[in-house]
């Protein structure tokens, strides 16, 4: 005890001291509120929902995925929903890389990239509606379409409104991501290939590609958990009931209409579940390319 | 020497111009390259040089004139056609390939089989001395190291000519030193022509055979690094190779001999342009305004920075006029002391002709 | 690159903008179709309706009861972009300039709701808040809508943030300012624009927000994209063309304050902020 009396104060450093070596001090405080709500508002019920959904109303622990699984009328859901995703952002994604590129050398870039966010900030809900109208068996695309002798197809209630809904609203997401992207690629790169006897197609392939590929894996992880979502065009553009009933109706119909909210949640994990699946798999390929900055040098 | 460049007699650029929009950026440049010539285009920023080797490499289209090699039409053809090494002053090494299959690019592009790629990636990697980085990616190499890489990229296709765009800019004072006489001695070894674009007119003494230099888009002046030493065509091109004095003051002829009026004092010089009027520019080195007791100027020492070897100082004669000289001995501010030139390294110019 | 194009190239060229050209027409078109059709009196088999009038848009008024729900759209927004604002940048603060253990945790944490999409979380955040009573009126729908814009705040802020030169921080209170004062007359000038910027995209980005206040409204709290998909949903008891004078209420929303955010913002901030944390 006379050991304790006989030692310095400076000898001991303060907490408030040993802790601001770690960042830790008033103003990492801030960020507390921040991450208490989201850690209410989204980690909890991702969690409460995770272990509700082995709470089913009747049967086992398991009983809701087991019925998921298989009941068809739910299954089939998962199919439905990856046959319109797949391609949607397969279209969305790929075709995105040669717009960009030509958007690149624009001069007025900005006017074309202001015209593309239009879509998105009018949301899904407006364009089915506008969809619905324009595409319609009546509608101006229908009657553009019999002029010139081809004659009405059906666009409206089907698969294809739903997809064609979903290029319109997702293409100018996918292409702004990529042509941030694109112009994030150092310029003299492609300069020095050209100087090295490189013509256009073979600096895309063997210089462009390569750098792009890294953003392009993010895109379609982005692109496919958006389209693997879709819920309002499919249903009022789509054939809710049948080719485009999607995971998202499933779960929106245990929820609201059966007034289950255990199944709901299973819905919503297995929903979760197929997204991250392939998020994984999509970021699992990059491994085989390349994954660093697109600098050219320490220039 | 395994790798030979190849052949061509001259390189002509016939009144090169290049304008951005209202900006002239290039005015009529013309010149002349001979094969295996190491030619440094010398010039402070914004003076066209970098805007020169760009239209060269065809990285840019001439707004007016021609480049010819011997008699081909060359300013018309894509950079990838032209054949030209060219090593960019931020490298531009592709990142996401090895060092080998960064220098072998230029060679795979042209279709060459992969054991001949495989060994003419050998013997560049020897000749720039990175012969165990063969498989490091860029970002893993030092500045030093990545420089060596662009420059063996460049050679490695034996182009008849290299273009070099400020390479050492980005390296530090000592590295700098070390990779000029690498440039030089992989320039003497592989005898294609080299176009090397510099500020730095040390660098551009040091290693080329002929210089250009430039301002405001237009050659100011072009000669060996000798001449353009001792004798700079003109004022603003004495004043970029290290005539630090620049007075103004008037000519007076008598006879075959001209003097002007420094620090109060009559100085004989030697005009190097046409004299018009009697106003002129006075170029001295600071290093031939040499510290002599009894000499004719005076001046008190105003700042006096110690370099080891010497002291760079600046001093007010008494008219006022700020002169800058070397002296070997210790020199502090407020000592008086007397300076002399010779006649031969007083440079005068017109002053109407700038 | 110096020179003139081939021809394949620019063949290459002209399909690229025709089909960029194709895209926007028809987007276009889509939206001109909407805007004639809540003029119209009626309109079948026909290109253009018989006749134009804007009794649509009074009947939509009452209909719909457009005053009240631009009410409460309004309301949610407006809290919506207060309270991300509020716990957003500060904590955006202490991202930037402190890199304290856990750093990494809590970046994740952040990023996970904008990455995934808000039907798949919606779900159970609405389950949980109607536990809570929340679910069905005004507190349920703001804070259902504030989940994926609070860390969207924080992660657009971040960067910017990061941009201001911490010494100059340091050199206010070397000079002698102290925490308020700094903070009064150093960093709310300096944030301002991005505070700004940040604001308007999570104004407009809740406008559009449609599936999380699906999950969690009640009758009283409607926003107006809800209001719209209720509308049209069930098409077949009211008039195409009140639907659309609703429709054309709404762009005129979302528009207005899109272009107001463009003045201050790059479009393609819009989109994500994203890219940069998931690229690294």
């Amino acid at each position: 005890m006379t050991d304790r009396a006989v030692k310095k104060p400076a000898e001991r450093i303060p907490l408030r001291v040993r802790l601001a070596l770690y960042d830790l001090d008033g103003v990492t405080l801030l960020v507390v509120p921040a991450v208490l709500f989201v850690a209410a508002l989204f980690v909890y019920p991702f969690a409460y929902g995770f272990v509700l959904s082995f709470e089913p109303k009747k049967g086992d622990w398991i009983a809701n995925y087991a019925k998921f699984f298989s009941d068809p009328f739910l299954y089939d859901t998962i199919g439905a929903t990856f046959r319109l995703a797949v391609p949607a952002t397969l279209i969305n994604v790929l075709v995105s890389v040669p717009v960009a590129l030509r958007v690149r050398d624009m001069h007025h870039r900005r006017i074309l990239t202001t015209i593309l966010v239009i879509p998105i900030t009018l949301g899904t809900v407006l364009i089915a509606e506008g969809l619905l109208i324009y595409l319609g068996p009546q509608g101006w695309f229908n009657r553009v379409l019999m002029m010139v002798g081809i004659g009405q197809i059906r666009l409206v209630h089907n698969y294809t409104g739903v997809m064609l809904s979903l290029i319109l609203s997702g293409f100018p997401f996918t292409f702004l991501l990529t042509l941030s992207y694109l112009t994030g690629i150092d310029p003299s790169l492609e300069q020095a290939a050209a100087t090295l006897g490189a013509k256009a197609r073979a600096r895309f392939v063997h210089v462009l590609m390569p750098l792009l590929a890294q953003g392009l894996a993010i895109n379609l992880c982005l692109s496919f958990v958006q389209t693997f979502s879709v819920f309002p065009s499919a249903v009022l553009l789509g054939a809710p009931a049948g080719a485009t009933r999607v995971i998202s109706i499933a779960a929106y119909q245990a929820a609201y209409e059966q007034y289950d909210s255990s199944m709901a949640s299973a819905i919503a994990m297995i929903m979760g579940f197929c997204q991250l699946f392939i998020v994984v798999l999509i970021l699992g390929a990059r491994r085989f390319v390349y994954r660093g900055a697109a600098g050219g040098g320490k220039g | 020497m395994a790798i030979a460049a190849r052949d061509f007699r001259e390189l002509r650029l016939d009144g090169m111009s290049r304008t951005f929009g209202t900006i002239k950026a290039l005015k009529g440049v013309t010149l002349d390259v001979r094969r295996g010539e190491f030619i440094a285009l010398l010039g402070p920023s914004g003076c066209g040089k970098s805007t020169a080797l760009n239209c060269l490499a065809g990285l840019l289209t001439l707004s007016g004139g021609s480049i010819w090699l011997d008699n081909t039409r060359i300013d018309r053809l894509a950079p990838e056609e032209r054949g030209f090494g060219m090593v960019f002053q931020n490298y531009a090494l592709f990142p996401h390939m090895s060092v080998r299959r960064n220098i072998g690019f230029g060679l795979s592009m042209r279709g060459i089989a992969r054991d001949e790629i495989k060994r003419k990636v050998e013997e560049a990697l020897s000749i720039v001395r990175l012969g165990d980085q063969g498989e490091k990616l860029p970002g893993q190499l030092s500045g030093g190291q990545q420089q060596r890489v662009a420059i063996a990229r460049a050679i490695v296709i034996e182009p008849p000519m290299v273009l070099m765009d400020e390479p050492l800019s980005n390296l530090d004072a000592k590295l700098r030193l070390e990779m000029r006489a690498e440039i030089r001695r992989i320039h003497d070894l592989i005898g294609s022509a080299t176009i090397y674009v510099t500020h730095d007119q040390e660098e551009a003494l040091s290693l080329a055979d002929r210089i250009v230099v430039m301002r405001s888009g237009e050659v100011r002046q072009v000669g060996v690094p000798e001449d353009l030493y001792a004798s700079p065509a003109h004022a603003d091109v004495a004043e970029f190779m290290g005539y630090r004095n620049q007075i103004r003051s008037r000519a007076a002829k008598s006879g075959n001999l001209v003097s002007v009026t420094i620090g109060g004092v009559s100085l004989q010089g030697t005009p190097v342009d046409t004299l018009g009027s009697d106003d002129v520019i006075v170029a001295i080195r600071p290093d031939d305004l040499k510290v002599t007791a009894g000499g004719p100027i005076s001046v008190t020492v105003e700042s006096a920075q110690y370099h080891g070897h010497d002291f760079y100082c600046s001093g007010r004669a008494s008219d006022g006029t700020e002169l800058y000289f070397l002296s070997g001995q210790k020199a502090r501010k407020g000592d008086a002391l007397s300076l002399a030139a010779d006649p031969g390294r007083v440079l005068l110019y017109s002053r109407s002709a700038l | 690159m110096g020179r003139e194009r081939s021809v394949s190239e620019r063949l290459w060229a002209l399909t690229v903008w025709v089909l960029v050209i194709f895209f926007i027409l028809n987007f276009a078109a889509m939206v001109v179709t909407v805007v004639i059709n809540s003029f119209g009196t009626r309109w079948f088999n026909a290109w253009l309706p018989s006749g134009f009038t804007t009794r649509w848009y009074q009947s939509a008024w009452d209909e719909f009861q457009l005053h009240d729900v631009l009410i409460v759209t309004f309301e949610v927004v407006g809290a919506v972009v207060l309270l991300s604002g509020l716990l957003g940048v500060p904590a955006a603060y202490a991202l930037a300039r402190r890199n304290f253990p856990g750093k990494q945790i809590v970046i994740l944490l952040f990023l996970l709701p904008i990455l995934i999409p808000p039907i798949t979380f919606g779900i159970p955040l609405a389950t949980v808040l109607y536990q809570a009573h929340l679910g069905g009126n005004m507190s349920g729908v703001i804070l259902a809508n504030l989940v994926p814009t609070v860390p969207f705040v924080v992660l657009v802020m971040v960067p910017f943030i990061e941009q201001i030169d911490p010494r100059v921080e340091a050199a206010a209170r070397v000079f002698g300012a102290g925490t308020g004062r700094l903070f009064l007359h150093v960093l709310v000038p300096l944030l301002a624009p991005g505070i700004l910027a940040a604001l308007l995209l999570v104004l407009v980005r809740t406008i559009a927000m449609f599936e999380l206040t699906f999950f969690t409204a009640g009758p009283g709290s409607q926003t107006l994209v809800v209001a719209l998909y209720y509308a049209v949903y069930a098409a077949g008891v009211r008039a195409g063309q009140s639907i659309d004078a609703m429709a054309v209420v709404y762009m005129l929303t979302t528009l207005v304050w899109l272009l107001i955010a463009l003045h201050f913002v790059d479009p393609t901030q819009i989109v994500a902020r994203v890219k940069k944390e998931s690229a690294t």
